[in-house]
């Protein structure tokens, strides 16, 4: 018995030997050459989207993609834990201090896409068009509206007609637009469902009658329908649309962003000018977000 | 000739000696070293869980120095806005009420399934029925929480809505049902091995008294494996409070106060595992969360220790 656990003791020495000799012996230069993605959750298919493609042009480069939401990634530059944080919102002013207190080098952003925030209800709701301020007594503090009667609309089928609203959580680069564009800063009413992801956003209205909510319009499906939003009544309202997008009529239309430490350099600055460039812009477009300029040679946007 | 077997006994007791004595070096040592490690091995338990709670307050304490922040609207404010642009505030009362009453549902939907189970496995079945049910209801307990979490978000939802005409499928019923059925494994295992353990004398006397097999049940075995039983409602009890992945995707993750079943909640569990990701480390939206670490901490120790009393009790009575 004792010579078993004496074998099964060396074994093991030798084996952990192995393995921290196997870590040892790779390379530095394999080290340098990955690129870790942190941040919004509305961009995560997008960026792999653009990883995978990627691969074909340079595949010596190992780029590794997570999300958790804008403020995720941002918290993650401001450790300097990540080389790139993807966000669906704009750095704050504090926050960008923070990264140069801890890391020393300021932040430097790129814009990889623009997007249209639109605001989901479920396909069997007869609403159309809804404005900001009628967004904001749905979601704010202020001068609440709680049933869809008092909106107007009357849902076929449904006892119960209070308005449930599916939200995103606090880390999500989302709501921050959301809350700045439509609520001027000021808090949302508590008791919304704060889902995860974008996508958890538009499933959950699409199986809740009388659900209204906010997530990226590349997430749409068959069981929602996007509301043309309206500045105030008296404005035309605008389908969320790339169209739309580009022009600047729709409100709540966004940019979407990649901060890193300073300029960047080697793989990273390869990486993201190829984003820049119109090999990658190419798939910005089939991801349900729209490129940041029109395609040399494209054919003309028709929605 | 005395002479002649007096050496060769001390030629045999020096021989045996030197036996003794050339026990193999290595092991010895051998026998030591394992010896140390088994006593650190079991140390380190303590020292693990002394470490946890030193390091859970060394990040929350530093809060509650804080000017701006009030421990009792820590605990007992409802409005949780730590990221507002315009007032912060943290208020976890929404959230402790969301956390105890989805472990109160879900204790109360597994115990009969629960316990019932564990006297049909015991009592009731015959000994090929007995090995498949606790094989599988085995497999139950294997199952991991995020799957639960995904369970509870497509196919529960669907059910509810079905059932109770609910306007969200995503609520406290879904939860607690989910957690419900993460617990019974738990409480059948134990509850099952609690009413082995009662003598078989018992269910003679009480057979030979003429007792039907219901009134054996609830007169006679309940009473005797109260303690393993109660040991393993408890149990069920503490995973239900610290599960975090099941209840974040099942319950709707909303702020507010449940005012019915079918009312979407928000867990502590849930509310540190979503939010730590984002809040810069060492700030003071990342001290709170872990002050709210530390009201769970408190509330299962305060789960911990009635039972205990109530535990005590019994046996006292005895």
């Amino acid at each position: 018995m004792r010579k078993n656990a004496l074998y099964i003791c060396r074994f093991s020495v030798l084996c952990l030997a192995a393995l921290l000799c196997l870590q040892c012996s790779k390379p530095k230069s394999v080290l340098s050459r990955v690129i870790q993605i942190k941040g919004s959750d509305t961009m995560v298919n997008l960026v792999q989207a653009w990883v995978e493609t990627f691969k074909a042009v340079d595949s010596t480069i190992i780029i590794e993609v997570s999300g958790g939401g804008s403020g995720v990634g941002i918290a993650a530059i401001e450790r300097g834990a990540v080389d790139i944080a993807t966000a669906s919102r704009n750095i704050k002013s504090k926050e960008a201090e923070a990264v140069k207190k801890n890391t020393g080098k300021d932040p430097v952003e790129f814009i990889v896409a623009y997007d249209a925030l639109a605001v989901f209800v479920h396909k069997d709701n007869p609403m159309d068009e809804i404005t900001i301020e009628q967004l904001a007594r749905i979601f704010g503090i202020e001068n609440n509206v709680t049933t869809w009667s008092e909106l107007g609309v009357k849902l076929p089928g449904v006892k119960k007609d209070k308005i449930i609203r599916i939200s995103r959580q606090s880390s999500s680069g989302t709501y921050e637009f959301f809350r700045e564009k439509v609520l001027n800063k000021k808090d949302f009413r508590l008791g919304s469902c704060d889902m995860n992801g974008s996508k958890e956003v538009v499933e959950l209205i699409g199986s809740t009658k009388t659900a209204i909510g906010y997530s990226g319009m590349g997430y749409a499906t068959e069981s929602i329908k996007m509301l043309k939003v309206k500045k105030t009544d008296h404005d035309t309202a605008y389908a969320p649309t790339i169209e739309n997008t580009m022009s600047k009529k729709y409100p709540l239309a966004r940019s979407l962003q990649m901060y890193t430490l300073g300029e960047p350099r080697g793989v990273t600055k390869t990486f993201i000018d190829w984003i820049k460039s119109d090999a990658g812009q190419s798939l910005v477009g089939d991801n349900g977000f729209v490129p940041c300029k029109v395609l040399s040679g494209a054919a003309p946007l028709v929605q | 000739m005395n002479n002649q077997l007096q050496t060769h006994q001390a030629a045999n007791q020096l021989q045996m000696q030197k036996i003794r004595a050339r026990r193999p070096f290595l092991s010895i040592a051998s026998e030591k070293i394992l010896e140390v490690i088994i006593r650190i091995s079991g140390v380190s338990a303590i020292v693990f869980v002394l470490a946890i709670f030193f390091f859970i307050f060394r990040e929350a304490i530093p809060i509650t120095f804080s000017e701006n922040f009030n421990i009792f609207e820590f605990l007992f404010s409802t409005a949780w806005y730590p990221t507002s642009a315009v007032d912060v505030r943290y208020g976890t009362f929404a959230l402790t009420v969301g956390s105890l009453s989805i472990t109160f549902l879900s204790v109360l939907i597994a115990l009969p399934f629960g316990i019932g189970a564990a006297i049909y496995v015991s009592e009731f079945c015959g000994p090929r029925l007995k090995e498949t049910l606790k094989i599988t209801i085995e497999l139950l307990a294997a199952i991991p929480s995020v799957v639960w979490g995904f369970i509870g978000i497509t196919i529960m939802s669907k059910v509810i809505v079905a059932v109770t005409g609910a306007p969200i499928g995503v609520n406290l019923l879904n939860g607690s049902i989910i957690l419900a059925l993460m617990s019974v494994p738990i409480i059948v295992s134990i509850g099952e091995d609690a009413l082995k353990a009662v003598p078989d004398s018992f269910r003679e006397a009480a057979l030979a008294q003429g007792a039907t097999k219901w009134q054996l049940i609830y007169r006679v075995l309940i009473p005797a494996a109260k303690n393993g039983l109660l040991a393993a409602v408890l149990l069920g009890v503490g995973r239900a409070v610290g599960e975090t992945m099941a209840v974040l995707m099942a319950t709707g993750h909303a702020v507010a106060i449940p005012t019915g079943l079918v009312d979407p909640i928000r867990t502590l569990t849930a509310n540190i595992a979503a939010e730590l990701g984002e809040a810069p480390t060492k700030s003071d939206h990342y001290r709170v969360l872990f002050l709210t670490g530390v009201l769970l901490f408190c509330i299962t120790f305060i789960i911990n220790l009635t039972a205990d009393f109530v535990v005590r009790g019994i046996r006292g009575k005895k």
